[in-house]
């Protein structure tokens, strides 16, 4: 079970949340090819790592939160509010 | 083939199987059985490596060895064969899906498990005991009458049962549980059960005995290219050229394609199983409750073996969340009360390749001689025989099989995806 830190609530089990999938995937301007489309619909990087990723507080607060959690530890790095990009963990910083 | 390579070691091979065999070893002290298959040393070049010592990889190799001519074959597995998802699921086969397409491979593929044994002279344990599912609402019942139709224009089979003849082949089920009171059920009386563990290890010794090397212990860390085709995998035990590469490595798959800089319409989430204490025959069929997700079957050894959904978020660990066993629990005891009473001995979760439409991916990826055969969300251990020899077919032919014509990956970037659970591209819903 998940304990998940949510910056309006306080520390708060899993089965209060509901995932929502990859938060790095970025919708592309109106007026760009259906292949990016396609990719910002169906690709995800998916990784064996650390991962940025949606979930919302569905039982709770029912904001949409960010979070860098690891998909091998479900180590929970850091926690932004949907408008608010949490901190990287420092292996997935870009320089 | 490469000059430099040494010639392959001489196996003595495990010699057939049969009630003849059995009797004359056990009286001679049983001295005569030897391994069933090779552990083969890797060599530098081969025409066909496959990434995946799993029931896709084992099986792909097994029939491109024995159906379609192609010997010089590898299969790379980082740990021992076996070990992954082949050994990790419910045991479950039948073909019991939704659009037709899928309907009529899967029926393929319990085609092929009916001489499985007699293919493979090993004995896989497959138990046609029946799949039974419930339904619990009129809308359920319609969609189901549908789907039993489009099986039955398949080829395939399936039966409805009213409630009289549903407590009667299940004495313990329980009908009248308040919140899903069952209506009535369907069944196909072809599928059932195969021993897991048997398959990994029949299809391995089929493809060593026509001259596949078996490689354990033995990781892929990057895909090597030149001008715009693959040329080999780098793994801890040196590179190996392949002229074609398949990966077959079920929730690892995106794993694998970044190494080649691809991006996959994949997530990797984990499936829980379950198995209790050993108990007297109690379900002779495979039971699968239609108000939520879970199903049962009884084991030969009496655990009671069920599962239900996956746990609804990425991840690479093989364990499961203690809120999905809860539910999983919880459903399984509206079913069949009686489990309430049982202990879980063991528990273990798998990774699942889910794809965004619920469909596998065989086929091909954009890198020249890169295939892949994954995405199997829950449907892998049913899907092994069929998707071994259509991906060896892909391989062999260099075209799809004409049951996985609608299973290539540009199927999500050209609008023809195979929406098969009916839900849209969220893969943590399925």
């Amino acid at each position: 079970m998940l304990r998940i830190p949510c910056p309006h609530c306080g520390t708060r089990d899993e089965v209060e949340f509901r995932y929502k999938g990859e938060a790095s995937v970025r919708r592309p301007a109106a007026d760009a090819e259906v292949a990016q489309f396609a990719a910002y619909v169906y690709e995800r990087s998916n990784p064996k790592g650390w991962h940025l990723e949606w979930w919302f507080h569905s039982a709770g607060c029912r904001q949409m939160l960010q979070l860098w959690r690891h998909t091998v530890s479900h180590e929970i790095h850091s926690v932004g509010t949907a408008q608010e990009r949490p901190s990287a963990p420092i292996s997935e910083r870009s320089a | 083939m490469s000059d430099t390579s040494p010639a392959p070691r001489r196996f003595r091979s495990s010699g057939r199987y049969s009630a003849l065999r059995l009797l004359r070893e056990a009286l001679t002290g049983h001295r005569g059985w030897t391994p069933a298959w090779r552990k083969a040393e890797p060599r530098k070049q081969y025409q066909v490596v496959i990434v995946g010592g799993g029931g896709h990889g084992l099986a792909t190799a097994y029939y491109l060895a024995n159906h379609f001519g192609i010997t010089d074959v590898a299969v790379l597995e980082k740990g021992p064969i076996g070990l992954g998802n082949v050994g990790r699921n419910t045991t479950i086969i039948r073909s019991t899906y939704y659009t037709p397409e899928n309907i009529r491979f899967y029926d393929f593929s319990l085609k092929l498990w009916e001489g499985l044994e007699k293919e493979l002279n090993f004995n896989a344990m497959v138990s046609q005991r029946g799949v039974v599912y419930t339904y619990h609402t009129d809308g359920q019942r319609d969609v189901m009458t549908g789907r039993a139709n489009d099986m039955r224009l398949a080829g395939a089979d399936c039966i409805e049962l009213d409630r009289a003849a549903l407590k009667t082949l299940i004495p313990p089920i329980s009908l009248d549980n308040h919140r899903f009171p069952i209506m009535g059920a369907f069944m196909q009386p072809r599928g059932g059960t195969v021993r897991h563990d048997a398959v990994a290890w029949g299809y391995a010794r089929g493809a060593s005995e026509a001259g596949v090397d078996i490689i354990e212990h033995c990781e892929v860390t990057g895909l090597r290219q030149a001008g715009g085709r693959v040329t080999g995998v780098e793994t801890t035990r040196g590179f190996i050229g392949a002229g074609t590469v398949c990966l077959a490595v079920a929730g690892h798959s995106s794993h694998l394609a970044a190494m080649a800089g691809i991006r996959l319409p994949i997530e990797s989430h984990a499936l829980q199983a379950f198995v209790s204490e050993s108990i007297k025959p109690f379900l002779d069929v495979v039971l699968m409750f239609g108000a939520g997700h879970f199903y049962i079957s009884q084991s030969d050894k009496g655990g009671m073996v069920f599962g239900g959904s996956t746990d609804a978020h990425n991840t690479y660990a093989q364990r499961g969340t203690q809120w999905i066993a809860q539910e999983v629990a919880s459903e399984g005891v509206a079913l069949l009360p009686e489990l309430a009473n049982l202990r879980i001995l063991r528990q273990w979760g798998g990774i699942m390749d889910m794809t965004m439409d619920g469909t596998p991916i065989i086929g091909r990826l954009p890198l020249d001689g890169l295939v892949m055969n994954g995405g199997w969300c829950y449907g892998g251990f049913k899907a092994i025989p069929a998707g071994g020899y259509t991906t060896a077919h892909l391989i062999a032919r260099g075209e799809s099989h004409p049951l996985t014509t609608h299973m290539d990956v540009d199927r999500f970037a050209e609008g023809r995806t195979f929406d098969e659970p009916g839900i849209g591209p969220f893969p943590w819903m399925h």
